[in-house]
C-alpha cells in the first residue's frame, strides 16, 4: 500500500512537472537592449544593438520561443558613463515589461544597472562588452553573465601557458599604465596562486631611448625568462632589444600588446625561444557571423558585435530551454547551453538549436565568439598561444 | 664565491652602459657649459639642437645608404656627421642672427635669454619632427657588437656574459677625440684663447680688441659640433626618437652644474658623475653581491636603492644637493 502510494505520488509529480513545462510561464518574451547609444561608445553600439536584433529576428522567423511566442525588444540608452541615467533608462524598460537585459556596455554602468535594477527586480542580464575584473565578484544573485572575457583573463591564460611549459620563476616588467598594470596584477595573482615565483616586478615608461637600467635590474633577479607586458613599438621592444644585447634574457613571454609582425621583423632570431598569447579563435562561427552581418548590411567586424549576437541568442535559447521567460528560470540554463557537451551551434543555426532544445537534446552554443562560460558566468575568451619561428608568428594552439 | 662573475656582471650592466651614457652626457654638457660661459645663459634648446643634428645625420645616412656608400664595420652615420654638423651650425648661426643677437644687443638679462631659448626649443623641436617624424628610427648599421654576450660566455666559460656594442666603443672613442680637440682648440689656438678671455671677463676682452661677434659665431659652431656628435652617438647607441632628446636636458644641465657651469673640464666630470649615479643607484645589486659573497650568503632582497622609474630623480637630487652645498660645482665654475 505504502509502495503504491509512493509510486502514485511520484507519477503525479512527474506529470505535474511535465505540465508546468508545457504551459507558458511568465510574461511574453521581451528583451531590453541597454547600450550607450550616446556617449563614448556611440560609434559601435548601433552595430551591437543591430547584432542582437538580428538574432531576435532569426528566432522569430523560426517560430519564436516558449510555446511559439514572438520575441520583442526595446532599446534604451546606457550612456556608458552616467550611472544614474543608465539606471533610470533601464527602470523604464522594466516597467515596460522586459524579462531580460542584453547589456550593458561599459563596466561602470553595467555594475550600476546590475545593482540598482537587475538584482532588485530579479531580471537576468548578459553583457556583451563589460570587461572589468570587478564584475566577476559582483553580488549578482546568479543573474549576471557576460560574453566578453574579463580583463583579468589574459593574466590567467599567460600563467597557464607558463605552467604547462614547466616554468616556475619569471621576471616581470610592465608598461606603466592601466593596461600594463592591470595585466601585471592579474598575471601575478594567477601565477603565484599556481605556485610560480615572480622574482622581480619592474614598471617601465614608454617613449624612452634607453632601457639599460631597467634591464640591468631585471637581470639581477637571476630569472631566465622575462614577461614583457608592454607595447610592440614602445618600451617593450626597447627592453627586449637591450636584454638581448646584454645577454640578460633570451626567452620572453609576450602578451597581446607585444605581438605583431613588426616586432618579429625587427628582432628576428632574437625571439626564437620566446612565446606568447593574444586573443583569437579558430572557430568557424566568426566567419559565419560576418556573412550574416554583411547580408544584413552592417559591419560585423565592429567591436563587440559578435558578442552582442551571442548574448541575445543565449538569452532566447535559455528561455526556450527553461520553458519560461522568468529570469529566475532562464538564468539557470545559460551556462549549460553555452558550454560543452552537446551539439555545436553556430550563428545562423538558431532555428536548429531551438528544435534540438525542444527535442531535449543537449546543445553547446559556440556562436560567433566560441562562447565558453567560466567562473561566475563570464566568457573564457579565446587566445592563440604563439611562438616565433624564422620570422613568422606560429600558432601553437588555441586556449 | 666567484669574484670574476661578479666583476663581469658589474662591467656588463653597470660600468660599460654608464661609461657610454656618461660620454654622451659629457659631450652634451660641454655644449651647454660653453654657451653658459661665453653667451651667459642656460640654453634650453640644447636638447633639441642635438635632436636636429641627429635628424640631419639620419637623413644623410639614408641618402648615403641609398647610394650604396657604407663605412664597412662602422656606422655610415659617422661619414654623415661632418655635413650634419655644418647644417646644424648654419641653423644655430641663423637662430643667433634672428633671435639671440637682438636680445644681446639690448643687453637683456640672462633670465630673459633663458625664456627666449625656450621658445627656440619649441621651434627647433617642430622642425625636427617635421624633418624625420616622431617615430622610433634605427639608423645604426655596420657591425653591432665587438663582444657578444654569448660569445664571451663560450670563450670564458663564465656564467655571466659580457656584451660590448660597437656603438659603445665608438661613443667613448669619438667623445675622447672631440674633447681632446676642444681642449687643444681652447688652450692652444688664438681664437680659443680669445674665447676663454671673453668668458673670464667680457669688458677686458673687448678692451683688448677681441671681436665679440667672431667669438659668438665660433662658439655656436663648436656647440653645433658638440651637440650633433652627442646626439648622433646617443641615437646610435640607444635609438632615435625626436622627443627623447628633450628628456636629456635635465641630466645634461645636472652634469654641467655638478661640474661647475662654464668649466669644460667640470662638464666632462659632471657627465660621468651623473651617468654613474643614475645607473648605480637604480641597479639591483643582488647578483653581483651574490657572486662576491661566499656560499649561500646571497641576499634575498634585490639590493636596489631606487626603482628604475626614478632614474631622472637621481640627476635632479644631485642637482639640488650641489646647488645647496657647492653652488660653484665640483670644479670651480660660475655659481648659478
Amino acid at each position: 500500500m505504502k509502495k503504491l502510494l509512493l509510486a502514485a505520488s511520484a507519477t503525479a509529480l512527474c506529470a505535474g512537472a511535465a505540465v508546468a513545462q508545457d504551459a507558458p510561464s511568465g510574461a511574453a518574451p521581451k528583451i531590453g537592449i541597454v547600450l550607450g547609444f550616446t556617449g563614448p561608445l556611440e560609434s559601435i553600439t548601433p552595430f551591437m544593438a543591430q547584432s542582437a536584433e538580428v538574432a531576435i529576428a532569426e528566432v522569430n522567423a523560426a517560430g519564436g520561443i516558449v510555446n511559439g511566442q514572438q520575441v520583442t525588444s526595446e532599446r534604451a540608452d546606457s550612456t556608458c558613463i552616467d550611472a544614474a541615467a543608465a539606471t533610470a533608462a533601464t527602470e523604464g524598460l522594466v516597467n515596460g515589461g522586459i524579462n531580460a537585459i542584453m547589456g550593458a556596455d561599459c563596466s561602470g554602468v553595467t555594475n550600476a544597472i546590475l545593482t540598482n535594477v537587475a538584482v532588485p527586480n530579479g531580471i537576468g542580464m548578459i553583457s556583451p562588452s563589460a570587461t572589468s575584473p570587478g564584475l566577476s565578484t559582483a553580488e549578482d544573485s546568479g543573474l549576471f553573465f557576460r560574453t566578453a572575457p574579463s580583463d583579468a583573463r589574459q593574466g590567467q591564460v599567460m600563467a597557464d601557458i607558463l605552467k604547462d611549459r614547466g616554468v616556475s620563476e619569471v621576471a616581470l616588467t610592465y608598461t606603466n599604465n592601466d593596461y600594463g598594470k592591470g595585466l601585471a596584477d592579474s598575471f601575478t595573482q594567477a601565477y603565484t596562486a599556481g605556485g610560480g615565483t615572480i622574482s622581480i616586478t619592474a614598471a617601465h615608461e614608454d617613449g624612452k631611448a634607453d632601457y639599460s637600467a631597467e634591464v640591468a635590474s631585471l637581470a639581477a633577479s637571476g630569472s631566465d625568462i622575462l614577461v614583457v607586458a608592454g607595447y610592440t613599438d614602445q618600451g617593450g621592444r626597447g627592453i627586449i632589444r637591450n636584454a638581448l644585447d646584454t645577454g640578460a634574457f633570451e626567452t620572453f613571454v609576450l602578451p597581446d600588446g607585444m605581438i605583431g609582425q613588426e616586432i618579429v621583423d625587427v628582432l628576428g632570431d632574437g625571439l626564437s625561444s620566446s612565446f606568447g598569447q593574444y586573443p583569437g579563435t579558430d572557430s568557424p562561427g566568426a566567419t559565419r557571423f560576418q556573412e550574416i552581418a554583411t547580408a544584413e548590411g552592417f559591419d560585423g567586424t565592429s567591436a563587440f558585435s559578435p558578442e552582442s549576437y551571442d548574448a541575445a541568442a543565449l538569452i532566447m535559447m535559455a528561455m526556450e530551454a527553461a520553458g519560461s521567460t522568468n529570469s529566475a528560470d532562464w538564468t539557470q540554463k545559460v551556462a549549460d547551453l553555452a558550454n560543452a557537451p552537446g551539439e555545436e551551434i553556430l550563428p545562423g543555426e538558431l532555428a536548429k538549436a531551438l528544435e534540438l532544445i525542444r527535442a531535449g537534446t543537449d546543445i553547446d552554443y559556440v556562436g560567433a565568439t566560441a562562447v565558453e562560460l567560466i567562473g561566475a558566468g563570464e566568457s573564457a575568451g579565446n587566445y592563440r598561444e604563439v611562438e616565433f619561428k624564422e620570422g613568422e608568428i606560429v600558432t601553437i594552439r588555441f586556449r | 664565491m666567484d669574484l670574476l662573475n661578479a666583476l663581469v656582471a658589474f662591467l656588463n650592466f653597470v660600468f660599460i652602459p654608464a661609461l657610454a651614457y656618461g660620454s654622451q652626457l659629457a659631450l652634451g654638457a660641454l655644449g651647454a657649459t660653453l654657451i653658459y660661459g661665453i653667451l651667459r645663459f642656460s640654453n634650453f634648446a640644447h636638447g633639441e639642437t642635438m635632436a636636429f643634428g641627429t635628424a640631419i645625420t639620419i637623413l644623410l645616412t639614408f641618402g648615403l645608404q641609398a647610394l650604396g656608400i657604407t663605412f664597412g664595420p662602422l656606422p655610415t652615420a659617422l661619414i654623415a656627421l661632418p655635413l650634419a654638423i655644418a647644417a646644424t651650425a648654419l641653423l644655430l648661426l641663423g637662430t643667433d642672427r634672428l633671435v639671440y643677437r637682438f636680445y644681446r644687443d639690448a643687453k637683456a638679462a640672462p633670465t630673459i635669454l633663458v625664456i627666449v631659448s625656450l621658445g627656440v626649443m619649441f621651434i627647433m623641436s617642430a622642425i625636427t619632427r617635421f624633418l624625420v617624424g616622431v617615430e622610433d628610427i634605427a639608423f645604426a648599421d655596420g657591425e653591432r657588437f665587438v663582444v657578444t654576450a654569448r660569445g664571451f660566455r663560450d670563450w670564458s666559460g663564465l656564467e655571466e656574459g659580457l656584451a660590448i656594442r660597437s656603438t659603445q666603443v665608438i661613443t667613448v672613442v669619438v667623445a675622447g677625440i672631440a674633447v681632446a680637440l676642444l681642449f687643444w682648440f681652447l688652450n692652444r689656438t688664438r681664437t680659443g684663447k680669445s674665447m676663454r678671455a671673453f668668458s673670464d671677463n667680457e669688458d677686458l676682452a673687448l678692451l683688448s680688441g677681441i671681436n665679440p661677434n667672431r667669438v659668438v659665431a665660433v662658439t655656436w659652431v663648436i656647440v653645433a659640433a658638440l651637440a650633433t656628435t652627442a646626439g648622433v652617438l646617443y641615437g646610435l647607441d640607444k635609438s632615435f626618437k625626436a622627443f627623447t632628446y628633450f628628456q636629456l636636458l635635465l641630466p645634461i644641465f645636472a652634469a654641467a652644474v655638478v661640474g661647475g657651469l662654464g668649466n669644460p673640464l667640470g662638464a666632462i666630470a659632471g657627465g660621468f658623475v651623473i651617468a654613474f649615479s643614475e645607473v648605480m643607484v637604480t641597479y639591483a645589486w643582488r647578483q653581483v653581491v651574490a657572486y662576491a659573497l661566499p656560499g649561500d650568503w646571497a641576499p634575498a632582497g634585490l639590493l636596489q636603492i631606487m626603482s628604475t622609474e626614478y632614474k631622472f630623480a637621481v640627476s635632479f637630487a644631485i642637482l639640488i644637493i650641489v646647488l645647496l652645498f657647492k653652488p660653484t660645482g665640483l670644479f670651480k665654475g660660475q655659481s648659478v
